[in-house]
């Protein structure tokens, strides 16, 4: 398959970049690992009369702790999260999702900005954001400004992103200490999206309590869904079994899946219940350094 | 639409072509250079048959511009016989009879050269984790892996 027919550009800064999306607002499209916009324009799915192909502007990948964030780069690359010592030790959550995402050879690609940015709710790190409560950094003619991740997806494949903004870097608060995250992800097969799947970070208190739990989930919805009504139980409760079944079942009343061949509604719905759960089931032994 | 002149090196040789912004990468090694030896699959990235070693790592180009691979080194299954004598990773395939009705093989080829360089003694689950972007629907793997298993090997062993 051939896309439809469009002009390539390949600026070498990001304010070239900023520069040729400002001049086509309607019809570019930023091209960073090309994993999703590929195959899109590919399948005649997507069109664009221009790609701006961030690939050559330096200093958008990596991954480092800076005034009380991980910061990670808009390009930087899914394979580079899964080898991060950084990401191993502190944020498991990501190592988890880095690991399921479409398959080795995509990962080698695909960057975590371009994962956000497309907006599609089937992806795997918009419900990991959301569990950790980051906020990307948008970059445009007028400068920065920064989108917290429960504002930025405001549709199916819509974003807050103005059309000459640019993902520039995701910012996620360093968690205290006695914090643990996890992602559980059902998938057919390898490279497939998610059936269901649950993100949990959580920090715990001295007594043991829940202090903060983050809980969303992947393809649950036309836009990345995060289960408050189950945050809100677990704060301030012990996380036994009881305690994560119930917030689990709360968790899978927010699911709003739609039926196609990886299963029927209630399917889906009973399996964000049960991903839900071991997610919340590993993030705790983490929290507790088990 | 606009063309872009392109320098592109494959297989340790500088190549130069004038190619459609939206030319794909797997395209120009088959149609432009005539690198027949990269298979298109499934063509929707998901199969792994046209995997190359884009800068040294494996990627799926069918899922690449050929104007994204401008200035760098593409490495294709026909680099990997040097001076008439096959990579261990090609041995392997023989030996093991890693292959049966062969398309797969280009790509299931460069991912585990790719895969050896950066870890020389793999074990079976690394392998398989590193294939997992390749799909085989003949041997059901388990001759893909020993074959990757002999190349470690071969390679361990000290030169005779």
């Amino acid at each position: 398959m051939i896309p439809g027919p469009f002009d390539y550009h390949s600026p070498k800064t990001l304010s070239e970049a900023i520069g040729l999306l400002s001049r086509y607002p309607d019809d570019a499209k930023v091209l960073s690992g090309g994993q999703s916009l590929l195959p899109l324009l590919k399948l005649r799915l997507g069109a664009a009369g221009h790609l701006v192909d961030i690939g050559r502007i330096p200093g958008l990948e990596y991954i480092k702790e800076d005034g009380g964030f991980l910061k990670i780069g808009g390009r930087t690359k899914e394979a580079a999260l899964e080898a991060s010592d950084l990401v191993h030790k502190k944020y498991p959550i990501l190592a988890d999702t880095a690991a399921v995402i479409a398959d080795p050879l995509v990962r080698n690609l695909a960057t975590v900005g371009g994962n956000l940015a497309h907006g599609d709710p089937a992806n795997d790190h918009p419900a990991t954001m959301l569990a950790l409560g980051a906020s990307v950094v948008a970059t445009g003619p007028r400068g920065e400004r920064t989108i917290p991740i429960d504002k930025f997806f405001t549709g199916l494949f819509s974003t807050a992103l103005a059309p000459d903004e640019i993902l520039t870097e995701i910012r996620i608060p360093t968690p205290p200490a006695r914090s643990g995250g996890a992602y559980a992800k059902l998938e057919r097969k390898v490279g497939d999206f998610a059936t269901a799947a649950a993100a949990v970070q959580l920090t715990l208190g001295a007594g043991g309590e829940v202090a903060r739990a983050g809980i969303a989930l992947t393809n649950a919805g036309p836009t990345p869904v995060e289960a408050t009504a189950a945050e809100k139980y677990l704060q301030g409760k012990k996380p036994d079994a009881a305690a994560i079944a119930e917030a689990a079942k709360l968790a899978a009343q927010a699911a709003q899946p739609e039926a196609d061949r990886r299963g029927t509604v209630e399917y889906k719905r009973d399996m964000a219940r049960v991903l839900t759960a071991r997610a919340l089931t590993r993030a705790v032994e983490r929290a507790k350094g088990a | 639409m606009a063309k872009h002149k392109i320098q592109v090196t494959v297989n340790g040789a500088a190549r130069e072509s004038e190619v459609e912004s939206r030319l794909l990468l797997v395209h120009f090694l088959r149609e432009v250079l005539r690198l027949t030896g990269t298979h298109i699959g499934c063509d929707t990235t998901h199969c792994g048959a046209c995997t190359v070693l884009l800068d040294g790592v494996p990627v799926k180009s069918c899922t690449v511009l050929a104007v994204q691979a401008d200035g760098r080194q593409v490495m294709t299954v026909e680099g990997l016989e040097q001076g008439g004598k096959l990579d261990p990773i090609q041995v392997g395939f023989t030996q093991e009879h890693g292959l049966q009705c062969g398309y797969c093989t280009p790509g299931m080829l460069m991912t585990s050269y790719a895969l050896l360089r950066s870890n020389s003694s793999p074990s079976e689950g690394q392998i398989r984790q590193a294939i997992s972007g390749n799909l085989c629907r003949c041997t059901g793997y388990v001759n893909i892996v020993k074959s990757v298993q002999h190349a470690a090997a071969a390679m361990a062993a000290p030169a005779k």
